[in-house]
């Protein structure tokens, strides 16, 4: 027995409500007007192509890395290590355009290539961990993420510092040539990157709903150890997934250096890929709703920077906001299936977008043994 | 009566539509970008004080800020849009005050030429890179680190002094040798062998704690007090040094700080506070904004120096020194130093140069910076490429 799309609807709609409520309560608090504080967001986000851009700016590599853990979290793997894998495509990327000088149209899909290999060895690199020596992909990407960050800090303030000295604050910036160009001053983001980005969503969506491989995922991901003995390469299947992430997260953190900054920085990831995380648990990892949702998010934390500007009101309102809206989605879902489950009368119904939590895999299974 | 009433009433209406565009007229919106919070009691609140003391200072000015614009802490904006959104509110003149955003300002300038931009420590006017409607400005820190320096030599019984450094660069290594030479000399005038000095430097990585990112400062900070240092100076830009001081002292330990940026930052340990350096952006902020109003403006890289006549004063002087309440009796010899210093600086027949900058000196690997009694450059300073002969710690 399914519950009705309309009362999963009228759930999320609630929860959307119950957290604009109560942020409006806060707003209150503080002496401000809730009104003027969403109108606000909303004008930071959307007062023109410009501000809009700024949304897709953010919502490109948001979007990459959270279709990348659908992945991930999809075969089990809980892949915290994506900020680091963020940076790896930055560094690869970064490399790229200071080793090579070829015409942009060659440049570009040369240095977004490296950034998916940087990703994707970054990824390798926990599963390996994972499967030969049993660490935790949590651990392992703990781990893995505060070496490359070091790493990129080392570089920037060491060998690739700018020629008037170290600042440790940016790499010189790259040249014209290797560079995302925007489609427009008006409109100031890449249609190469947005192109690339839908492309990866419709992608992902295909792959995990219509291919063999997107069933191993699942099936690894359901039960890892049952898959194994039903004949499903467990171990491949979690290192393509690991990499597979890798790679979108490391366009992600191509994106970050060769457009938003134009230079390598330190911190280039900026908590994108966690914020990806929280994003695909919300949606249940479910490849439709997650760019919409990861939009949404985009949206909000542009717009926030205008209530500080205009307001003088603290940015970080944004981010409850954002909190709020993840807490409340998360317990009116958690409200919904209690209260269905108390109307059922057998066994766990289909899954629907918001039911869907990821396993972790026991690691013995996904590593095959 | 009641036409009279009603002129009046039209009248006063009439003027107060006629004034209230005027006043309208006379608001100037200034921004100012930080790259910390605006409460951090360093660098930034520094700023965020001066852009007070400019809506204080020039009537119908108001300020627009935004606080914490770095990659960890606002990973969804960037410099352009920041601008982009305070010019939506009218800005004329914003302030980068980091030279983190030294680059982005020249490449932000140049997307709103009709904008004045403001950055704090860099030096592309100085160089030539920079657009035209950029200007630079520093205050002449040196100065007073040269007194933090002293502070420390004239406390330290133990003859270990540390210096918490954030990341390295020219800026932070002529600081950081300031302190060094203020340490140097005053622990030979208070009876010590310069020789014997340790003064050590650490580089935390950055301007303040990024957790994973930069060395843990209060954990540096205690690693000199364990390894034998009783004075620490910082040099970045939040308060962790005199907090671990002031915790390690109500436990009986006879340690010092000298905190750094911030006017009010001994008020974090007043008992183990030796005085702070401090910059006083406010004047050169109202100085700018008024060029700006009166369209009188032009780029220009300004180094600005203490007023001598009296170093912390908040309307006249660029920086200052606060002296601490820890000094003691060492407060007399310090006053005496800056009067010194005082002496030198305004001294006619003395060439532009900072006190103590002057031969023989060498760099960490041994070069001559300063042959004996040669002045050093100011510009030399400026563009230190090493920490000074004497001083331990990495240089690149």
């Amino acid at each position: 027995m399914s519950q009705p799309k309309t009362i999963r609807v009228l759930f999320v709609l609630l929860s959307i409500g119950a957290s604009l409520l109560a942020t409006s309560v806060l707003v209150l608090l503080v002496g401000e007007n809730p009104i003027e504080v969403f109108g606000h967001i909303w004008q930071g986000a959307f007062r023109n192509s410009e501000a809009t851009a700024g949304v897709f700016n953010f919502w490109i590599p948001l979007a990459l890395c959270s279709m990348g853990l659908i992945i991930t979290f999809t075969a089990g793997l809980w892949n915290i290590g994506v900020e680091g894998q963020i940076v790896a495509g930055a560094l690869a990327a970064s490399w790229a355009a200071r080793t090579f000088v070829l015409p942009n149209e060659i440049q570009i899909p040369l240095e977004l290539l490296l950034a998916t290999a940087g990703g994707a060895l970054w990824g390798l690199l926990i599963g390996i961990l994972k499967i030969r020596f049993g660490v935790h992909e949590i651990f392992g990407g703990v781990g893995l993420n505060a070496i490359i960050s070091v790493y990129s800090i080392y570089l920037i303030a060491g060998p690739w510092q700018p020629p008037e000295g170290g600042s440790a604050q940016a790499t010189q910036p790259f040249s014209d040539y290797a560079l995302l160009h925007p489609m427009s001053s008006q409109f100031p983001v890449s249609l190469f990157t947005l192109i690339l980005t839908f492309a990866a969503i419709i992608a992902v969506y295909l792959l995990l709903r219509g291919t063999r491989w997107g069933l191993q995922l699942k099936a690894t991901g359901k039960n890892a150890k049952s898959a194994l003995l039903l004949g499903v390469p467990t171990t491949r299947t979690t290192l393509t997934a690991l990499m597979a992430c890798g790679m979108l997260a490391g366009v992600a953190g191509a994106y970050r250096v060769l457009f938003t900054y134009d230079s390598l920085r330190p911190n280039v990831s900026g908590g994108i890929g966690f914020l990806g995380l929280l994003l695909v648990l919300l949606t249940g990892m479910n490849a439709l709703w997650t760019p919409i949702v990861a939009f949404i998010f985009a949206a909000i934390l542009s717009g926030s920077t205008r209530l500080r500007v205009s307001l003088q009101l603290d940015s970080s309102l944004a981010g409850v906001l954002q909190g709020i809206l993840v807490l409340s989605m998360l317990l009116f879902n958690g409200l919904r299936q209690r209260l269905f489950e108390r109307r059922r009368a057998s066994a766990a119904p289909p899954a629907s977008p918001l039911d869907v939590q990821p396993l972790v895999s026991d690691s013995k299974a996904a590593s095959g043994e | 009566m009641i036409r009279r009433l009603i002129l009046c009433m039209t009248v006063s209406v009439l003027l107060l539509l006629a004034v209230a565009p005027l006043a309208a007229q006379e608001e100037f919106v200034f921004g100012v970008i930080l790259v910390g919070p605006e409460s951090d009691h360093g660098w930034s609140q520094a700023h965020f004080e001066a852009g007070h003391y400019v809506e204080a200072s020039i009537p119908g000015a108001r300020m627009v800020f935004f606080p914490s614009l770095n990659p960890a802490d606002a990973p969804e904006t960037t410099l352009h849009d920041v601008v982009q959104n305070m010019v939506d509110e009218g800005a004329q003149v914003v302030f980068t005050t980091s030279d983190a955003f030294e680059e982005d300002t020249a490449t932000v300038a140049a997307a709103f030429p009709d904008v004045t931009f403001i950055n704090v420590s860099g030096d592309d006017v100085l160089t030539g890179e920079a657009p035209p409607n950029v200007g630079n400005v520093m205050g002449q820190i040196e100065w007073m680190k040269l007194v933090a320096g002293c502070a420390a030599g004239l406390t330290t019984e133990t003859g270990n002094i540390g210096y918490l450094g954030p990341l390295i660069n020219g800026e932070t290594r002529r600081l950081a040798a300031s302190a060094y030479l203020g340490a140097r000399f005053c622990y030979e005038l208070d009876g010590g062998n310069p020789e014997d000095l340790t003064f050590t430097v650490t580089w935390i990585g950055f301007w303040f704690n990024i957790p994973g990112v930069t060395l843990d400062p209060t954990a540096e900070t205690n690693t000199f007090f364990d390894s034998g240092a009783d004075v620490v100076i910082s040099g970045i830009d939040t308060p962790e040094v005199i907090q671990i001081a002031a915790q390690r002292a109500a436990n009986g330990e006879n340690v010092f700080a000298v905190p750094y940026d911030y006017r009010e930052a001994c008020a974090q340990g007043p008992e183990v506070c030796l005085g702070v350096p401090f910059f006083n952006w406010g004047p050169d902020y109202v100085r700018i904004v008024q060029l700006v109003q009166s369209g009188g403006w032009m780029p220009s890289w300004d180094w600005q120096e203490p007023d001598w006549s009296d170093i912390n004063n908040p309307d006249t002087s660029a920086v200052g020194f606060l002296p601490g309440d820890a000094l003691g009796e060492n407060a007399d010899t310090l006053n005496q130093f800056i009067a010194d210093l005082a002496g030198y600086a305004t001294n006619p027949f003395v060439p532009d140069s900072f006190a103590l900058w002057s031969g023989p000196l060498s760099l960490q690997d041994g070069a001559e910076l300063a042959a004996q009694g040669q002045l050093v450059e100011i510009l030399d300073v400026w563009y230190l490429p090493q920490l000074l002969d004497g001083m331990v710690g990495a240089s690149e």
